[in-house]
């Protein structure tokens, strides 16, 4: 496919790999941000490509993941609600929250639907009139203007039994937290790409400027993150530290406007709660007052229940990129794919199911 | 969760488009791209085109990665 194959040539990679080699003089560690860009490292097996001076550290950039059990057991009680159709991307459906998952309310008779969109979301709540569609709103600002486009349809259209469970969160606030707590310690950031195709390179500035980090925006082919990391290479090696973009096919300096807008004109920044780091101010997205009526929260009275963490399992530590799947008891030995314990070996990004279909020999 | 792939707008209609990727066409919406032509590439993300590809940006940096696999290094 094009703009795809061409990003995979491992001929092209070697080029790549000796520049690498060339700038990376000096110890670095690197986070990737995104999960997805986890997946390809560990797919491709590009962290055997780096000299030894350089380590790469899976950051809390999967929104399944980062979805903390109270959340969770929100979605989990409103698929519980008789005439409620809940509508949801796959990937959320076997997460456990404290006690159950979505799947398991769907066994148990709850209308769970998976959804690829939220346009699907919108055909579901126009065929049954009769029932309460709720969308459960997962995601950073790459899908959050997908929803608040949902939502704007919605009113447009007069639906009224369209309703969001907002648990969006915002990719900036979230290593600034990170950051500010001290416990990791970088030299390099590998900015997630569809984010910045959104909200714009320019959104990372404040890291390069106050943090004195180097960022570079990366997209999801080996070939771009091979770039991105000798592009971190070359400012670490050069004393520098600014935003760079490493996909410019898909990213701009500013972003997208237009979708900018439309997230902003439906949402606004709220507290949000992220797994293993709390409540963090600003984090997240909240429906805005005149977009109340499409809130689930404000419009259905449900009980999600106490939260109970899952015993043992260190996503959280994972997340905030302090420890790897391997260094957690659990790992392969009682939590696999198909006996998940926590949300980072369910997501196909998070970092504990990467790291058990790819191997663990490259953990760092 | 991010993943966007891009595709080949073959159609428009209104803020619907026809996309093409692969040999498979699907419906996707142009409400957040709204300056999208047909015969763009555009990031293709839960529905939704979130971008245009910039396809001259594409081939400058696959220019430039031939050009770095071709540099014989003195080692
Ligand atoms: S291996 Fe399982 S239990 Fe351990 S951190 Fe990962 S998801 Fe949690």
């Amino acid at each position: 496919m094009k703009l795809v194959s061409e990003f995979r040539q491992s001929e092209l990679a070697q080029g790549l790999v000796r520049s690498i080699r060339r700038h990376a003089t000096k110890e670095a560690r690197f986070m990737e941000f995104c999960g997805g860009h986890t997946v390809v490292i560990m797919k491709c097996g590009l962290r055997q490509l780096l000299p030894p001076t350089l380590t790469l550290t899976a950051g809390p950039g999967c929104p399944v993941c980062v979805t903390d059990n109270a959340d969770l057991d929100k979605a989990i009680a409103l698929a519980k609600l008789p005439n409620v159709i809940v509508a949801s991307f796959g990937d959320m459906l076997r997460v456990p929250g404290s006690c159950s998952s979505l799947q398991e309310a769907k066994a148990a008779g709850g209308d769970v639907r998976i959804v690829y969109s939220t346009l699907d979301a919108l055909t579901l709540a126009r065929e049954n009139p009769e029932k309460s569609v709720v969308f459960i709103g997962i995601g950073f600002e790459t899908t959050g203007p997908t929803v608040a486009a949902s939502v704007l349809q919605a009113a447009q259209e007069g639906l009224t039994n369209y309703y969001v469970l907002s648990l969006h969160k915002l990719c900036p606030p979230i290593i600034k937290a990170l950051l500010d707590s001290g416990e990791v310690n970088l030299q390099g950031l590998i900015c997630p790409g569809h984010v910045s195709a959104v909200i714009g390179a320019n959104a990372w500035e404040f890291i390069a400027r106050d943090y004195g980090i180097p960022c570079v925006v990366s997209g999801f082919e080996p070939l771009d993150i091979l770039q991105c990391v000798d592009m971190l290479a070359q400012q670490v090696a050069r004393g520098e530290a600014k935003v760079e973009i490493a996909y410019r096919r898909g990213v701009t300096p500013e972003g997208n406007q237009t979708a900018i807008k439309i997230m902003e004109q439906v949402f606004e920044p709220a507290p949000a709660r992220w797994r293993g780091i709390g409540e963090v101010a600003g984090s997240g997205l909240k429906l805005r007052p005149e977009f109340e009526r499409f809130d689930a929260e404000l419009n259905f009275e449900f009980d999600p229940g106490p939260t109970i963490e899952h015993k043992g399992c260190l996503c959280g530590d994972i997340l905030r990129g302090v420890k790897t799947p391997p260094q957690c008891s659990l790992f392969r030995r009682v939590c696999t794919p198909i006996n998940p314990v926590g949300p980072c070996m369910v997501s196909s990004e998070g970092s504990c199911a990467a790291y058990y279909h790819y191997g663990e020999e490259n953990d760092g | 969760m991010c993943l966007a792939v891009p595709v080949r707008i073959k159609s428009i209609e209104g803020t619907e488009a026809e996309v093409e990727a692969g040999g498979i066409t699907r419906k996707a919406s142009l409400i957040l791209t709204p300056q999208a032509k047909v015969g763009d590439y555009v990031l293709l993300h839960a529905g939704y085109a979130i971008n245009i590809v910039n396809q001259a940006e594409a081939e400058q940096t696959l220019a430039l990665f031939s050009q770095m696999s071709q540099l014989m290094e003195p080692e």
